[in-house]
């Protein structure tokens, strides 16, 4: 029942065969080793396994691979290896605020931030909270990671959040 | 994983006959946040789905006649960034804009919602309140039905076998008409809510200064209801209805007919809410238990209408 599907993947244009019933975490963890993306809860409610479809954030894990067809998709190995000089501002940023312990979450949280910044350049605390309400972070307390997204958001100057 | 086959029609026609010749296996799927969740959990395993999200058909928010027509493949996401919708239907999105996270806003639909008809469901109650109907497709034709008909028990709808959720068509608000939804919940994001609770008032009249002032001042409820007293605001027409108050979504109809044509008192909230609550069939579950949910059906009925009152008098911004 394998089906051929082609999508844009990090920018470059992919075709790959996939099993109807996958979802796109498998598809992005098993069939191209990208292994950014997590699975946490498998059920769409900690968002470790966060990737950008088509502009917009999606749960992977609860996301059926035939849904990419035509489209487009950016993890975290594609916004790193886009970004000039190695690291994408919201990654720096998240490293000098200390937003990142454990580093399970990261990967979905920073992708959750870029989506935001991308619509809304200049969030208040508030849009930077309601943004990231769908990634669980259980190391930092969160406070971290507003600095981090603020900070990104004024292009890299000390943000505090509070 | 269970195995199943993924089709994707790309017009509601292809999608009906697809439907049609995969018969009791197949399963229609939109955002597929609830679909793909209870495959996981092997609830249901389902041999084919049918995709309804290249069925680009199915997808708009469209004013009409004064009031709207919105697609079944609407994302809440859309829905939430709606200018329609906040100025005219603020219940509706006041439920999506807390519905679930970014994420599933992004992906998750409006006929999605509805149709998995769970008590908890946080857009049936704001379009009970707004008298939404529903046009639905099948094999032999078509139908509109009020949503009220639709549920018929906890994930059980009046869908036949071969039906699609088409649209929602909701009728344009009388004047001075004001909604609200509230999603009682012990946090602020990413939960279901213990109770839902929607309600539309229309007045007689738009104009009560005094109440106006108040109102804007964010006085204390004691001082709006004394005002409201005063105001000589006769309620026209009032919906309320619940989630998680009962199997379905459900509108508290004798609460509203203590509203309807009645001048507008606190006595007169604190009736038609407790009227509400003894109409409401909660039961106790792990979110909450009855005799809570019917305690907070009164309290949030009487805020509620105050909030539809904010509407009215000072604008849907509020
Ligand atoms: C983490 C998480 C958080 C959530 N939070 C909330 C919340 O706060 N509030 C809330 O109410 N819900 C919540 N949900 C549930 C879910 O996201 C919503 O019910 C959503 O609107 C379902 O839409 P969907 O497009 O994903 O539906 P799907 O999962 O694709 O479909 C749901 C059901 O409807 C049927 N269906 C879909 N479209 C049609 C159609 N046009 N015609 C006929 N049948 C159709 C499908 O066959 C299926 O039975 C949450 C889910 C998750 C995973």
């Amino acid at each position: 029942m394998k089906r051929t599907i082609s999508f844009v993947l990090n920018g470059e244009k992919v075709e790959v065969e996939v099993e109807p019933h996958w979802s796109l975490l498998y598809l992005l963890r098993e069939r191209f080793d990208l292994t950014g993306a997590k699975e946490g809860c498998g059920m769409g409610e900690c968002g470790a396994c966060t990737v950008i479809v088509d502009g917009k954030t999606v749960n992977s894990c609860i996301f059926p691979a035939m849904e990419v067809d035509g489209g487009e998709v950016l993890t975290i190995e594609g916004l790193t290896e886009m970004a000039e000089g190695g690291l994408h501002p919201i990654q720096r940023a998240f490293i000098e605020h200390g937003a990142i312990q454990c580093g399970f979450c990261t990967p979905g949280m920073v992708l959750s931030a870029k989506a935001l910044l991308d619509e809304n350049p200049h969030p208040t605390e508030e849009d930077i909270r309601k943004g990231i309400e769908g990634n669980i972070c259980r190391c930092t307390g969160y406070l971290q990671i507003i600095r981090a997204i603020k900070a990104a958001a004024e292009g890299g100057k000390d943000g505090r959040a509070d | 994983m269970i195995r199943f086959d993924y089709l994707k029609p790309s017009t509601l026609e292809e999608a009906l006959s697809l439907l049609y010749e995969h018969g009791e296996g197949a399963m229609l799927i939109a955002g597929g946040t609830d679909v793909m969740v209870e495959i996981k959990q092997r609830k249901i395993a389902p041999k084919a789905l049918i995709s309804l999200r290249g069925v680009k058909e199915l997808e708009y928010i469209e004013p009409h006649n004064g009031g709207v027509r919105i697609g079944s493949m609407t994302t809440h996401r859309t829905l939430e960034s709606s200018s329609l919708i906040k100025e005219k239907f603020p219940a509706l999105a006041d439920a999506v804009q807390n519905l679930g996270s970014v994420q599933i806003r992004n992906v998750a639909t409006i006929g999605g919602n509805i149709c998995n008809a769970a008590p908890s469901a946080d857009t049936a109650p704001p379009l009970l309140v707004l008298g939404a109907e529903v046009r639905i497709r099948g094999p032999r034709g078509e139908r509109v039905i009020p949503l009220e008909e639709f549920f018929v028990g906890p994930g059980q709808t009046v869908l036949n076998r071969g039906e699609i959720l088409v649209e929602f068509i909701i009728p344009p608000a009388p004047a001075y008409t004001g909604s609200a939804y509230w999603k009682h919940t012990r946090r602020q994001a990413m939960d279901l809510p213990i109770l839902g609770v929607a309600l539309s008032l229309s007045l007689n009249k738009g104009e009560a200064s005094n109440l106006r002032k108040l109102l804007a001042e964010s006085a204390t409820m004691e001082e709006i209801l004394f005002s409201l007293e005063e105001s000589g605001l006769v309620c026209q027409q009032a919906r309320i209805a619940l989630g998680v108050a009962a199997p379905t979504p459900m509108r508290a109809k004798k609460a509203e007919g203590v509203l309807k044509g009645a001048k507008l008192t606190g006595r007169k909230l604190d009736e038609a809410g407790r009227v509400a609550s003894q109409e409401a069939q909660p039961r106790d579950t792990l979110r909450g238990a009855a005799w809570y949910r019917r305690e907070m059906i009164q309290v949030l009925s009487k805020r509620l209408a105050i909030k539809c009152l904010e509407r009215i008098f000072l604008g849907e911004k509020r």
